[in-house]
């Protein structure tokens, strides 16, 4: 049983699982940080982006001066943005039987792995995670491709060269494998490889291993696996919440007694509360546009904006905001609001019995009826003549390097009236701000990740009782930046064993046990002997069928008769053909007895 | 092999009041509690004393399962839980838990309010029911206790049908419920899994119709209503407030909207709204093309069909009316009936199967003049139509089901006995068993059982785990042989006899001279008083007792003439 771990991103995590002659690929990551390097690319011509000096070297040196441009102090390829993709030389991935995932943030390497390297098996995934996982990449793949840029710079990565830049450029990994965003005729070959499952559901690989998707209660239709035979059990968990946001609550019971347990997706920002930051989130709000600025929110076209939006509904009325139009601009702003109201089996409680009523879920559907809320696929078009200052903008890309929010910055990045408040966690907020620089406008972290916390985890392991714990070697040490918080760490005994990038782990179990079937013909047929108290032992000789990885013993076959007329006399005439196994000889012998039995036996 | 029993008590052969019980395993499990349309006595409900004469349903069963929410499979649920009492847990798709509850109480208001039927389930009575009811995900499986487990399969027919397969170690029954194989306007087509049950118990409706392409039927079907609206007539189809309603809704719409028709379209009763709401809301179980484009437009959305009203049937003039129940037996569908009856121009088409004893059933029969309550007679002179809409496989359709599941036995329920005993030669001739594709092998093992904990090992292990030392039983036997050769040319005779004899077995000659056959060892020696005469030793193990009885016997018999 071995773990290759393809990812090094603690929360975008790709490993692949051989276990028991199946290989299973664990979540499908995309390191989407790598294009933080890069140059934002802006919807209408950027004077100030376009203007900015080419970099060169300490000796004067500018052959790269078209490739890197300088701003405020930091250098960026001025290029199409590329991703980080998982390893893809580790392992052969046209082997792979299956892909698990386990919420839609997981999935976005999916069409570089399906399209690029073989793959032949099945994914698996939960509705929600489809659909909206598909929003993402239509999103991703419309922002790249609406701005098509000529420049594909790669002069810089040969690794002479790189090795003379500045940081971070010097010192990101494998940038020669880094890929540029695919396609939507990818992402559409992709998707179609996905089967869908629901929560609990057992599904049977090859008849060998079992794989079941439990809620996790991060996202709309996220999981944790379970994959298992009759003897073994690993359980693998990404991205899981014990807050009550509007998914359905995690399933915790379901990973008890686990062999193994793998342990990613944890909180990115273990110091923030989420309930405290969405408070600070309204306040800030409130306070911009009370003074007459503009608020913007880099955000996901889905999962914490349905929680932000349900928080502002209650909040607007009571601070005043009634009259402040909110805009959610997206390719998929309106497919992502439509398609939160039709997911009613993978909500909360609550939201679930609002659809028995019928109501719609979520009350975005009446901030849309009110016209408090409005949903543009792009500022060109309709936006633009509805377009009131002040307002808040939620759009994406959280990375501020594509998509409408790009233009956003331009526009409002010189008015220290406007705030720009960040909710997502996964990109830095002074790195996505660094080719912005400089900038007047107020800028607010308001991090909001509801995954586990170090605190929710320890409680959760001494509750669930892996065995052994793997997870990334980022959690075993505190964070570089506060090593001193020995409490953000994972803290469990045996300690866990840690992965990094590009490294295969032997997992510490062996198999040992496969479950046979012994039909009721043969087990009639046993003769048990207790040999201790409690302990029996049946010698038995049995026919083995094998089909679809489930084993069934049967009794052996009668000798067959003779073919022919002639009935051959019984006994000692005949060739005994089929061995049946006879009783285990052990224990005392009875010599006394035996010799005395002997005596006895008429012959002698 | 553990029995499987299965005993209905309800739709066994007929249509109606479906009710089936299955044992499997030691558990007993309910699937679909319905009641009949053709009766208003006790024969409405499936005969529930039958499961115990004496003692708690509740004890009894350990699971209740509702495959869909049309009251043929749902309406007894009430009487069951409240009135006989059953306080176990009942399984249901979260679309048949909000649609079922509405459909229940338009019932208890069309038996109790309009036909004034004492002793009848109450509102309360059916909140009471539905708090018992534990909603499941498609493909989901849900753990009923530590033995029992069911999982739902997508079954197309209505908003959340499903299929349930029932488990219990490793007998497993699926349920089918109504299914239909074919996607529809609105819904999509059954699909399972290749599960292998023990048995599989499916619906057959329509046991022996294979019926013509889905399109030529809804074109039909436009024309019918677009023929009858051109001469001015009015046009009433009784359905069921969900279900077929909207997909002929969807049908009709789209038809006005593409001919430019300007007579209304109205549906009955208020529950249309409400219904199309939750047509939205749970638009993941419609079919792919909805799924697909709802974000652009909703098809649930209609702009020309609206809300009807009682004075309309009067009015002037064509229209189209959809109203309920479906079969005319009771409510507003036959109230507009009896208005529109006596004039030739109208027409009522009946887009599905109807009861034996409605009215729909008597008026597809052919009968024309109807006793209504109150020895009235009443005419029908409107067309009768009758278009086979409702979402049941066909015999194609089943074989295709029976062929994706692969079950071991297949049962048919919920149809006529008559076409039952065509289907199931059908079955019979076009499944047959497929051998095993491995070739089994002989295996050898001690079993080892500590309390409910049984192991398969080597007996060497066996032995070792358990501390103890096997002993080693050997027997050895003389067999005197007339031969005055060499030693040496006994062995190579003795080893050509037995290797002709057993041709089976593993029989070698050692280099050392002897022979051996399998683990039994036979060594020649001279005799040390008879020069002619040579003495096989044979040795052999407690295993191969066997073996080594016959082969000293046989080499007793002496070694044949010419052998060298």
């Amino acid at each position: 049983m071995k773990l290759y771990c393809l990812s090094g991103h603690p929360t975008l995590p790709c490993n692949v699982l051989k276990f028991k002659s199946t290989t299973i690929m664990l979540d499908c990551g995309l390191d989407m940080t790598s294009t933080l390097n890069f140059l934002p690319l802006p919807l209408v011509q950027s004077p100030r982006l376009s203007n900015l000096p080419g970099w060169s070297l300490k000796d004067g040196n500018a052959f790269l001066d078209k490739e890197l441009k300088e701003c405020s102090g930091h250098v960026f390829v001025d290029s199409v943005p590329e991703f980080c993709l998982p390893e893809t030389e580790l392992i052969d991935l046209s082997t792979v039987d299956v892909i698990l995932i386990s919420n839609y943030h997981c999935m976005m390497a999916l069409p570089y792995i399906t399209e690029h390297t073989g793959f032949t098996g099945t994914v698996y995934a939960t509705e929600p995670t489809v659909q909206i996982g598909r929003l993402l990449m239509e999103e991703l793949v419309n922002f790249i491709e609406r701005v098509p840029k000529a420049q594909s710079a790669s002069l810089w990565k040969n690794k002479d060269i790189q090795r003379l830049l500045p940081s971070p450029l010097k010192d990101a990994v494998e940038v020669s494998t880094w890929r540029r965003c695919y396609t939507m005729q990818e992402v559409n070959s992709a998707l179609s490889k996905i089967q869908l499952v629901g929560y609990s559901q057992k599904i049977e690989l090859f008849g060998a291993v079992q794989v079941t998707p439990l809620s996790s209660g991060y996202a709309l239709g996220s999981s944790n696996w379970i994959i298992q035979s009759h003897y073994e059990k690993v359980s693998y968990v990404s991205g899981s919440s014990l807050l009550t946001t509007h998914p359905q609550p995690m399933d915790q019971a379901s990973l008890k007694n686990s062999d193994v347990l793998v342990l990613t997706g944890l909180t990115q920002i273990p110091t923030a509360n989420p309930d405290g930051m969405v408070g600070e989130f309204c306040s800030n709000l409130a306070l911009t546009v009370r003074n007459g600025g503009n608020v913007l929110v880099p955000c996901y076209p889905s999962g914490v904006i349905y929680d932000l939006l349900e928080c502002l509904y209650q909040y607007i009325d009571s601070a005043g905001l009634s009259n402040i139009p909110f805009y959610f601009i997206s390719p998929v702003a309106n497919s992502s609001l439509e398609f939160s109201q039709i997911f009613a089996e993978w909500l909360c409680h609550n939201k679930q019995t609002k659809v028995y009523l019928p109501e719609p879920p979520f009350p975005h559907a009446e901030l849309i009826q009110t016209n408090k809320l409005k949903h543009y696929p792009s500022l060109h078009g309709d936006f633009s003549s509805d377009f009131r200052q002040p307002c808040v903008v939620f759009t994406g890309h959280p990375s501020l390097r594509f998509g409408d929010v790009v233009h956003f910055m331009e526009l409002w990045g010189k008015s220290s009236l406007n705030t720009v408040i960040f909710t997502e966690p996964d990109f830095s907020y002074l790195e996505a701000l660094a080719p912005y620089q400089p900038l007047a406008m107020k800028c607010i972290y308001c991090p909001i990740d509801t995954r586990l916390n170090f605190i929710q985890v320890s409680k959760l392991l001494k509750e669930v009782q892996p065995l052994h714990v793997v997870c990334p070697e980022q959690y075993t040490q505190p964070p570089p930046a506060q090593s001193h918080r020995m409490d953000l760490m994972i803290d469990c005994q045996p300690p866990a064993m840690s992965y990094r990038r590009a490294e295969v782990l032997a997992l510490p179990f062996k198999r040992r046990y496969e479950k046979i079937e012994i039909m009721p013909e043969l087990a009639d047929s046993l003769v048990p002997m207790e040999i201790k108290p409690g302990i029996s032992l049946a010698t038995v000789s049995a026919v083995l069928h094998t089909k679809d990885n489930k084993h069934v013993l049967q009794p052996p076959p009668r000798p067959a008769q003779p073919a022919g007329g002639k009935k051959r006399k019984r006994g000692s005439d005949d060739i005994p053909d089929c061995k049946v196994l006879k009783p285990l000889l052990s224990g005392s012998i009875p010599v006394e007895q035996f010799v005395q039995a002997l005596e006895k036996a008429p012959d002698h | 092999m553990p029995e499987i029993r299965v005993t209905p008590l309800g739709a066994g052969q007929d249509v109606g009041r479906s009710c089936i019980l299955v044992s499997i395993g030691g558990k007993n499990v309910m699937l679909d509690c319905g009641m009949h349309m053709g009766f208003n006595d006790d024969r409405r409900f499936p005969d529930f004393s039958y499961i115990t004469r004496n003692g708690r349903l509740t004890d009894f069963l350990d699971c209740v399962i509702i495959s869909h929410f049309h009251l043929d499979h749902c309406g007894a649920l009430p009487y069951f839980s409240e009135m006989v009492g059953y306080d176990g847990p009942i399984y249901m798709t979260h679309p048949t838990q909000a649609i079922c509850p509405i459909l229940l109480e338009d019932y208890r208001k069309i038996a109790v309010d309009k036909k004034g039927e004492a002793n009848f389930f109450t509102s309360q009575m059916i909140k009471d029911c539905m708090k018992k009811v534990v909603a499941v995900h498609l493909h989901q499986t849900v753990q009923v206790d530590d033995e029992l487990e069911i999982k739902a399969y997508y079954a197309g027919h209505v908003l959340g049908a499903a299929m349930f397969q029932i488990k219990v170690g490793s007998e497993s029954v699926v349920y089918t419920g109504d299914y239909n194989m074919t996607p529809d306007r609105h819904l999509g087509a059954a699909w399972i899994d290749k599960c292998r049950p023990n048995l599989l118990i499916t619906e057959s409706t329509y046991a022996t119709t294979i019926r013509d392409s889905k399109r030529c039927r809804e074109r039909d079907f436009l024309k019918k209503v677009h023929e009858a609206v051109e001469r001015g007539g009015k046009v009433l189809i009784p359905v069921f407030a969900l279900g077929r309603a909207q997909e002929l809704c969807i049908l009709l719409e789209t038809f006005w909207e593409r001919m430019n028709l300007k007579a209304p379209i109205y549906f009955s009763t208020g529950l249309t709204e409400k219904a199309n709401h939750y047509y939205k809301l749970f638009i993941t179980w419609t079919n792919q093309k909805i799924r697909k484009t709802f974000v652009q437009r909703n098809m649930f959305e209609f702009k020309h069909i609206k809300a009807f009203d009682r004075a309309f049937a009067d009015n002037p003039g064509p229209m189209v009316v959809f109203a309920t129940p479906g079969m005319l037996h009771a409510g507003q569908s036959l109230q507009i009936f009896r208005k529109w009856a006596g004039n030739e121009k109208n027409m009522v088409i009946m887009p599905g199967y109807c009861v034996q004893g409605t009215v729909g059933h008597k008026i597809l029969s052919g009968q024309r003049k109807l006793e209504m309550e109150g020895r009235q007679v009443l005419e029908v002179k409107m067309q009768v139509e009758y278009m086979s809409f409702s979402a049941h496989a066909d015999a194609k359709g089943i074989m295709q089901l029976v062929g994706q599941a692969e079950p071991e036995n297949v049962l048919l329920v919920h149809g006529e006995a008559k076409k039952m005993e065509f289907l199931k030669q059908k079955i019979e001739q076009e499944f047959r068993l497929l051998p095993d594709a491995k070739k089994p092998r002989l295996l050898h093992g001690t079993l080892i059982m500590k309390d409910s904990n049984f192991r398969l090992v080597s007996s060497e292990q066996a032995l070792k785990e358990l501390g103890l030392a096997e002993h080693q039983l050997r027997f050895t036997c003389r067999v005197h042989l007339h031969d005055p050769r060499k030693e040496q040319e006994t062995a190579l005779r003795v080893y050509s006899h037995l290797k002709s004899v057993l041709k089976d077995h593993c029989v070698q000659h050692l280099p050392d001279g002897s022979v051996t056959v399998e683990s039994i060892l036979i060594q020649a020696a001279a005799h040390s008083e008879d020069p002619g005469t040579k003495v096989l030793l044979v040795s052999w193990t407690y295993q191969d007792e066997e073996l080594g009885s016959y082969l000293t016997s046989l080499l007793k018999k002496g070694l044949p003439q010419g052998a060298t």
